[in-house]
């Protein structure tokens, strides 16, 4: 029988083959994020469970982006207690003003297709464009982590989504997450895998693909999965091999639920406050007065929505009662 | 862990969420002991007083749905109920309740065959026994044991780490 992508990735983690939905297995980790919210409160654990060494320090990056720049007196005990657990475990992997944590984690190699990434953060789902499993845990299963190297999972079962075709001009991969949060959040996609699949993702570049990874944790997704590829192994700086390719989900695979979009469909929309899925097309929304504009976020700070937005302003200006702030999701972007 | 234990039954029906384990007007209280009294007040406000040590909850299908509030197995640990029995869990009670050592055993028959106030009898990782009648169950793996059994995943490592 076929397996799906969260299915094949748990399995050669383990060495098993007959990995199923709702198996309860141990798995191996690849990488951890912590951020500078939750840095104290998974040293204290750490320290409580009687640890004294990390399972492998290489293997832990810290990323101060929160709190930066501190913004309350307390914030800045977040930098002294992550600077002394960076000193005395021995951690080489940390940065203080690189960017945001999840386009950091992709964009400086710590992530690759197959790996199993946990986070402190609900949107590390975000590295499921690259077809990594990574999900956000709390600070106390952090703390066992970073003893043990090791966690137990559940298996989650999958939804599969096929997107086909050519998507119209000015529609982006943010409209169709922002649609399937919709339709997912109407039935719950809660622990659920989301598998994307079909011609219009397969023609997405990485940075967009981010972009639905990261978002679909709003549906209440574990995490959200893509296939790698050539445009993976480019990213990733890696060669494409079987290894990668193979993370697919096969055609007789048992999913969930399979939801199927056809690109032509989708159209401009809007995520009106104060809920994500309070979704209006733009159309029903020109002429509204704008006081901010907001251009940035793990969500959307990547060079592709900048020159986007770029191409939408060139030649115009800001209206004066407008305040526009952009933000690259990095520092890398930003240059 | 391998035992059979035989408990008391209080049945419960689908979809019991968070909102109703412990309401949220209860969580500014400084300890699970002081919020124990209003576990499940909003459905049966006299039924925290009424579990004993010992006994089981058996309930229908999604227990632990809503919020991911962490309290919601420590109460229910804290009222001394010896496991959950229930047609499904939510997962993030699933995760919050094997971290915090409150058993959970999956069922889809016992909650429509056991009445309230009758005993079951658990025989952990093969089966449950109730009416004359037996429900098999699935066994967990081993460290999932033990972390329950050291009362949670911070003992279980310090357990491992030989602190306690």
């Amino acid at each position: 029988m076929g397996a799906t992508i969260i299915e094949k990735i748990v399995g050669r983690n383990i060495g098993r083959t007959d990995v199923k939905p709702g198996d309860i297995v141990t798995v191996n980790v690849d990488r951890v994020m912590i951020h500078d919210i939750f840095i104290p409160f998974v040293a204290e654990k750490f320290e409580e469970m009687g640890f004294t060494k990390l399972w492998d320090p290489d293997r832990v990056v810290l990323i101060y982006d929160h709190l930066v720049p501190a913004s309350q007196v307390d914030d800045t005990r977040h930098f002294r207690v992550g600077n002394a657990f960076v000193e005395k475990y021995g951690m080489k992997n940390i940065h203080r003003s690189d960017g945001i944590c999840h386009q950091l984690m992709t964009e400086a190699g710590y992530v690759k297709p197959g790996n199993i990434v946990f986070g402190t953060d609900s949107h590390t789902t975000t590295y499921g464009c690259v077809g990594a499993f990574s999900s956000g845990i709390g600070y106390t299963e952090m703390a066992s982590i970073l003893g043990t190297g090791t966690m137990w999972i559940k298996v989650p079962e999958t939804i599969r989504v096929n997107i086909e075709g050519e998507l119209p001009a000015n529609v982006s991969s943010k409209e169709i997450i922002l649609r399937l949060v919709v339709d997912l959040r109407a039935d719950g996609a809660t622990y659920q895998a989301v598998e994307f699949a079909g011609s219009t993702v397969e023609a997405m570049s990485v940075a967009s693909r981010m972009t639905m990874s990261n978002m679909a944790v709003e549906a209440g997704a574990k995490c959200a999965l893509f296939t790698p590829d050539e445009k993976t192994a480019a990213y990733c700086e890696i060669p494409l091999t079987e290894a990668e390719t193979s993370l697919v989900g096969d055609a007789d695979a048992v999913y969930a639920r399979t939801l199927n979009y056809r690109a032509e469909d989708f159209v401009p929309v809007l995520a009106c406050p104060s809920q994500v899925d309070n979704i209006h097309p733009v159309a029903e929304l020109a002429g509204t007065k704008i006081d901010q504009v907001f251009l940035g976020s793990c969500t959307n700070g990547r060079l592709e929505d900048l020159q986007r937005a770029a191409a939408i302003i060139r030649g115009k200006k800001v209206a004066p009662f407008v305040k526009f702030i952009v933000t690259p999701a990095s520092r890398k972007i930003y240059r | 862990m391998n035992e059979t234990f035989t408990a008391r039954v209080w049945l419960l029906g689908d979809d019991i969420d968070t909102d109703i384990i412990i309401p949220t007007e209860y969580l500014a209280l400084k300890t699970v002991e002081d919020m124990k009294p209003y576990a499940f007040s909003p459905l049966r406000p006299e039924l925290a007083g009424q579990i004993r040590p010992g006994d089981v909850i058996v309930a229908g299908k999604n227990f632990g749905c809503g919020s991911s509030r962490e309290q919601a197995p420590e109460i229910i640990k804290a009222l001394g109920v010896r496991c959950v029995i229930a047609k499904s869990f939510a997962r993030i009670f699933f995760r919050n309740a094997i971290n915090n050592g409150l058993l959970l055993i999956e069922n889809p028959d016992l909650h429509d065959a056991v009445e309230e106030g009758q005993e079951v009898q658990v025989e952990l990782g093969r089966c449950l026994r109730a009416n004359g009648k037996e429900f098999p169950i699935a066994s967990l793996p081993e460290n999932l044991l033990e972390i329950i059994e050291a009362g949670g995943l911070v003992k279980a490592m310090r357990r491992r780490n030989g602190l306690e």
